[in-house]
């Protein structure tokens, strides 16, 4: 005898208690705080920042560990939130000439006003699993320097000035916002920059590097990456000037790319562009490989990769969308699939 | 209900915004609207443009059914019912006679609705030529023109090759007889009950970002040629446990022996059938509560 099946409320229900109680893990194992994850997992918390276009350390630390460490669920969460906050209003673009920059390096010159900082990087370690940090014990000291004050020209500027390099051309048009308006095509570089900084890290990732292995190359130099903090400012209405309502880090990178002129273009240098939320450096250098490859058609050159295809790389890079419509593959379909199974069976018949 | 939220969760200026796509989506029928979708609390292609037009129309007085595959039982719609309930405090119901709004996933009920009645369908891919074309650019411009040969190519093709057109669930209809649309994947079975339906049929992709609806008794055609007219396709038995012989029908797995049982996927309209005494060839009767 067949009797429908109901309970999915029970299940449900069941379903996340036994959630919690995973989460939780072994209870004689001391439950992580928000605290040890925003200062020990900073680099999770500075993705999950990023993809969740939210700027909150806390709340991102919160989002990780309600997720177990599923970075793309937590970017999530942090989105869902994200959604219902009023907005007050927009900042001014933030002066990343005025950074206060923990790491500042230039791939295309040897030296530079300001000098090379390298910051707190991974690039020059050994990967060799470091058994102490198992252990648990002190910290090296740190060597402390006076702060020198020196000013960081931004090496584009410095490239510009000759006019080896595209101008950046400013623009006081409000900025799309792709969290208020649908994206439309063809879409400004304000929105594509916008996608690419909320945009997954892996997606964008294998699409700058595959610009690098051929599909649709452009023969990049990192011109700069800077991290540091740098001051969000708002002008109210009211008020009529500027005011810093706080510091965030961020990652930029410019990326220098080699471009053999047009008809109307002497040949000259090309920009592309990245800026991430937190330490993100991968992310931003992708980001600018990827920013350069899409504006192939408005520089004239041939589109023949994925990175260079706007609708392609737009509609695919927000792994929250991704995630949900690949993941709801596991809901019911058996409706579908039923209409199927009778449409090959007709067929079948038809054949015979 | 949930403190710190706006009743059913979105904002006023949100749902304003949506109400706004509606309107428009109301008064071009078929086509699809942009708007600002809003990241919803669900994931993404569960159901969240169905449910961000579910929280735009809802008032305190509506009373809500959700279904999923005709059922609602199923976890993502009892999880989406839990949704409002917490949220907007509305009176839910399973029955489709005592609904005002009906969110639904892949069916539409057995019994026909009225025309004080809105459903609400979860849309997971607005465009009807994506399998087409793939670009949205150009689809956006194929339907400004109606030029839809393309569709028309495929469906023919499938005659040539199958000596039938081969689709059976999301199968495309010509609205108000302009207008290429994607009637979302209900089994092609159900596509009859659009046409000029009562009551007024609205579409939602979260995802995608599109809104678009049917006003009531909108003409609605599903595709196909004078030679080979379209054909819903069910199965040749009747309920199982009902004998309705003219309700979807799913099909369950009830032995590793090749056994089969086909029962009402509208769950609510086998239970009244049932309780109103039809029974099927594999069916009890109801116990007297």
């Amino acid at each position: 005898m067949y009797v429908t099946v109901k309970g999915g409320e029970k299940a449900i229900d069941a379903a996340h208690a036994w959630l919690a109680e995973e989460r939780r893990g072994d209870r004689s194992v001391p439950e992580l705080s928000i605290d040890q994850i925003a200062e020990q997992l900073g680099r999770s918390v500075d993705r999950v920042m990023g993809e969740g276009s939210c700027y909150d350390r806390g709340l991102a630390a919160l989002a990780i560990k309600q997720s177990q460490g599923d970075l793309i669920e937590a970017a999530f969460l942090l989105r869902a939130y994200r959604t219902t906050l009023p907005r007050f209003a927009h900042s001014l673009p933030v002066n990343t000439s005025a950074m206060r920059a923990e790491r500042r390096i230039s791939a295309i010159f040897k030296d530079l006003p300001g000098g090379q900082i390298l910051g707190p990087t991974y690039d020059y370690t050994h990967r060799l699993l470091d058994f102490a940090l198992a252990a648990g014990g002190p910290v090296p000291q740190v060597p402390v320097a006076e702060p020198d004050g020196a000013v960081l020209p931004r090496v584009p500027d410095i490239l510009g000035r000759e006019g080896l390099l595209e101008p950046d051309v400013s623009s006081d048009a409000v900025p799309g916002d792709l969290t208020r308006e649908p994206l439309m095509f063809p879409a400004g570089r304000d929105v594509r920059l916008q996608a690419l900084a909320r945009g997954d890290e892996g997606f964008l990732l294998a699409l700058g590097y595959s610009t690098q292995r051929g599909y649709g190359g452009s023969h990049p130099f990192a011109g700069e990456i800077r991290m540091g903090e740098v001051a969000v400012e708002i002008e109210p209405a009211e008020l009529g000037f500027a005011i810093d309502i706080g510091d965030i880090v961020v990652t930029e990178c410019q990326m220098v790319n080699q471009f053999k002129g047009s008809k109307t273009v002497p040949a000259q240098f090309t920009r592309g562009y990245g800026l991430v939320f937190g330490f993100s450096e991968r992310k931003a250098m992708a980001m600018a490989l990827v920013d350069r490859a899409m504006r192939a058609a408005e520089l004239g050159e041939e589109l023949t990769a994925p990175a260079q295809n706007v609708e392609f790389v737009l509609y695919h890079s927000d792994n929250i969308e991704a995630t949900g419509f690949t993941e709801h593959l596991k809901l019911p379909h058996y409706v579908d699939f039923q209409s199927e199974l009778q449409n090959v069976r007709r067929m079948r018949e038809a054949a015979e | 209900m949930t403190e710190g939220y706006n009743f059913a969760y979105l904002d006023e200026q949100t749902k304003r915004m949506i109400r706004r796509a509606l309107l428009k989506a109301v008064a071009i029928p078929g086509h699809q609207v942009p708007f600002g979708s809003r990241e919803m609390p669900l994931p993404y292609g569960w159901g969240t443009g169905g449910i961000q037009v579910t929280a735009s129309i809802l008032g305190t007085n509506d009373v809500l059914k959700v279904i999923d595959q005709g059922a609602d039982d199923t976890t993502n719609a009892v999880s989406i019912r839990r949704f409002f309930a917490r949220t907007a405090d509305v009176a839910t119901t399973t029955h489709t006679a005592d609904a005002t709004v009906i969110q639904t996933r892949h069916r539409i009920p057995e019994k026909t609705l009225r025309d004080n009645q809105i459903i609400v369908y979860q849309v997971p891919q607005p465009e009807p030529l994506y399998r087409l074309e793939s670009s949205r650019v150009e689809t956006r411009r194929m339907h400004g023109l109606a030029d839809y040969g393309l569709m028309h190519v495929k469906l023919y093709e499938d005659v040539a090759r199958f000596g039938q057109i081969s689709i059976s669930y999301d199968y495309p209809v010509l609205v108000n007889q302009r207008y290429l649309m994607s009637p979302s994947p209900i089994p092609a079975f159900d596509n009859p009950k659009m046409d000029r339906m009562p009551a007024l049929q609205l579409f939602g992709a979260g995802r995608e970002k599109r809104i678009y609806a049917i006003p009531p008794w909108t003409a609605v055609r599903s595709l196909d040629f004078d030679d080979h007219p379209f054909r819903a396709i069910n199965a040749s038995e009747p309920c199982g446990l009902c004998g309705a012989t003219d309700s979807y029908l799913d099909e369950v797995v009830i032995d590793d022996r090749g056994g089969r049982l086909f029962v009402c996927s509208d769950t609510d309209h086998c239970a009244e059938r049932r309780a109103a005494g039809h029974i099927g060839k594999d069916g009890f009767a109801e116990a007297a509560e």
